[in-house]
């Protein structure tokens, strides 16, 4: 039997936590796991786990650059960026100089809130996406500057997350409109295009998408909703095709009947298994179903952790290194970090 | 044992003759809130109840699953008030409720015309948190709630 088991609970932002992200430099050859979190409360937090107790501690507050809601935080994959995204229709760029964090670029545009941010495998594009219904696509520059190469327009709501392949430079976005979009640059000029859409019609979600994530190796992706269901899906091998054409995703299956309440979050390890948060503050953990029957169901629940939070889940994500553990965020203004255990 | 709780102490005794017949017997706690109960002034916004856009019966609770759904009627079938009257409805429950209750609000169906629309903005909490992040959205809805905390 499987238990997820708490291990520390983190207090000290003073409204909902939106949203967490862990640096993925750390937890590899004895540097300590760190992560950031963002919240309601305008500030970012930087979390560093000691690696004797083992345990986290806030060892930085990010505040008085954003003027609201922080909604979401992303490490560059270098570890040295984190790129925050805020209601005040903002995206702040951090450096971390000697373990202090200088703002250090500030992108413009959006006309409203911007709801997410991420970046490319390579650190040298990020995407950013908003009420406004566009995602923008900046390039990194030599000397922490930003160029916006490319607004794409194709949603026809509010977009709420944006997330780059693990390995491709292929772009995907989820929205307020139901669907999940793929963008792929069309050519050697910034020419970013719609790829394919997956919408109602091709067994796509019912209502808001929150979020995606990949498998390890970048093959499947899990979508969540507040149609209450996870969908999978899938593509051919990735990476096999040189210089072919785009890949385009099907559909794999949908997990219905498990969430009572809207997912805010999914998120896919490198072990396989995925993670879900949801409004109904549980956590439910799910894993490939080798025991299936042929034509039987593919995914099946690993375990539900009942009250995780006092109130909605918003995040969930896994960490880096050898042993990872989970981090959730949730609107009771707590971040719970878990590990998986048997017993 | 059940016999002795119920004697020792009449509260408990007083929650079952209100609870259906299948409901498991929760343990008495000394903490344990009073269920907010319909009967007990739910404190609905008494100007809207005036125009019966809320009513009593449009006030579901659940204590035992800690949720609340309201449903609305908006005075007039277009009205471009709607997000706004269900917005105070949720700021005032938002402020009221212990914030282990899950709350839904929605139009009747069949009151207005872009009912599923507004559905969805009233209950994207997103959404929600980023419009009382706006001075002037907050204020009207302030000016809204006023009256009902007297």
């Amino acid at each position: 039997m499987m238990e997820l088991k708490e291990i520390q609970r983190l207090e000290g932002h003073t409204d909902k936590v939106w949203s967490l992200a862990w640096n993925p430099t750390t937890g590899h050859a004895g540097i300590p796991l760190v992560f950031a979190s963002c919240s309601g409360d305008k500030t970012v937090r930087i979390w560093e786990q000691n690696l004797s107790s083992g345990l986290w501690a806030c060892t930085a507050v990010l505040d008085e650059t954003h003027t609201r809601t922080v909604r979401s935080c992303a490490w560059s994959p270098s570890g040295k960026l984190l790129a925050t995204a805020s209601f005040d229709a903002t995206t702040a760029i951090w450096e971390n100089v000697g373990g202090d964090f200088e703002c250090v670029s500030t992108l413009e545009g959006h006309e409203n809130e911007v709801k997410c941010v991420s970046w490319n495998a390579a650190g040298t594009l990020l995407a950013t996406c908003s009420r406004d219904k566009s995602v923008w696509i900046w390039e990194v520059l030599p000397g922490n500057e930003f160029e916006c190469v490319s607004v794409l327009q194709g949603h026809s709501q509010d977009v709420k997350m944006v997330k780059w392949h693990p390995t491709e430079d292929i772009l995907f976005s989820c929205s307020y409109d139901n669907s999940v979009k793929v963008w792929a640059d069309e050519g050697d000029s910034d020419d970013w295009q719609c790829v394919q859409t997956l919408g109602e019609p091709n067994n796509g979600h019912t209502s808001t998408v929150w979020a995606l994530s990949f498998n390890v190796s970048g093959d499947k992706m899990v979508t969540c909703s507040d149609d209450l269901t996870l969908k999978v899906w899938e593509t051919e091998s990735v990476g096999t095709q040189s210089g072919g054409g785009f890949a385009p995703w099907t559909h794999l299956c949908t997990l219905s009947g498990y969430h009572d309440r809207t997912i805010f979050s999914v998120h896919w390890s490198r072990e396989g298994i995925f993670a879900s948060g949801a409004a109904d503050n549980a956590i439910r953990l799910f894993v490939d179903d080798n025991e299936s029957q042929v034509g039987g169901p593919l995914y099946k629940l690993l375990l539900k952790k009942e009250k995780a939070h006092d109130m909605d889940i918003n995040s969930v994500q896994w960490s880096p290194g050898e042993k990872p553990v989970l981090a959730s965020a949730s609107d009771d203004g707590t971040i719970k970090v878990w590990e998986l255990t048997s017993y | 044992m059940v016999t002795e709780l119920i004697n020792a102490n009449p509260i408990i005794y007083e929650k079952k003759e209100r609870r259906a017949p299948s409901a498991p017997s929760a343990p008495h706690d000394e903490y344990a809130v009073e269920p907010i109960d319909q009967q007990e002034d739910p404190e609905h916004p008494y100007s809207l109840e005036e125009l019966k856009v809320i009513t009593e019966e449009a006030v579901e609770v659940d204590d035992q699953r800690n949720y609340v759904r309201v449903t609305f009627t908006p005075t007039v079938e277009h009205c471009s008030m709607a997000t706004v009257i269900g917005l105070c409805l949720r700021v005032k429950l938002m402020r009221s409720l212990p914030s282990r209750y899950k709350v839904d609000i929605r139009v009747a169906p069949g009151s207005h015309a872009t009912e599923a629309a507004v559905n969805k903005q009233l209950n994207d909490k997103e959404r929600v948190a980023a419009a009382l992040e706006n001075p002037n959205l907050l204020n009207m809805v302030d000016d809204c709630l006023a009256s009902s905390y007297d």
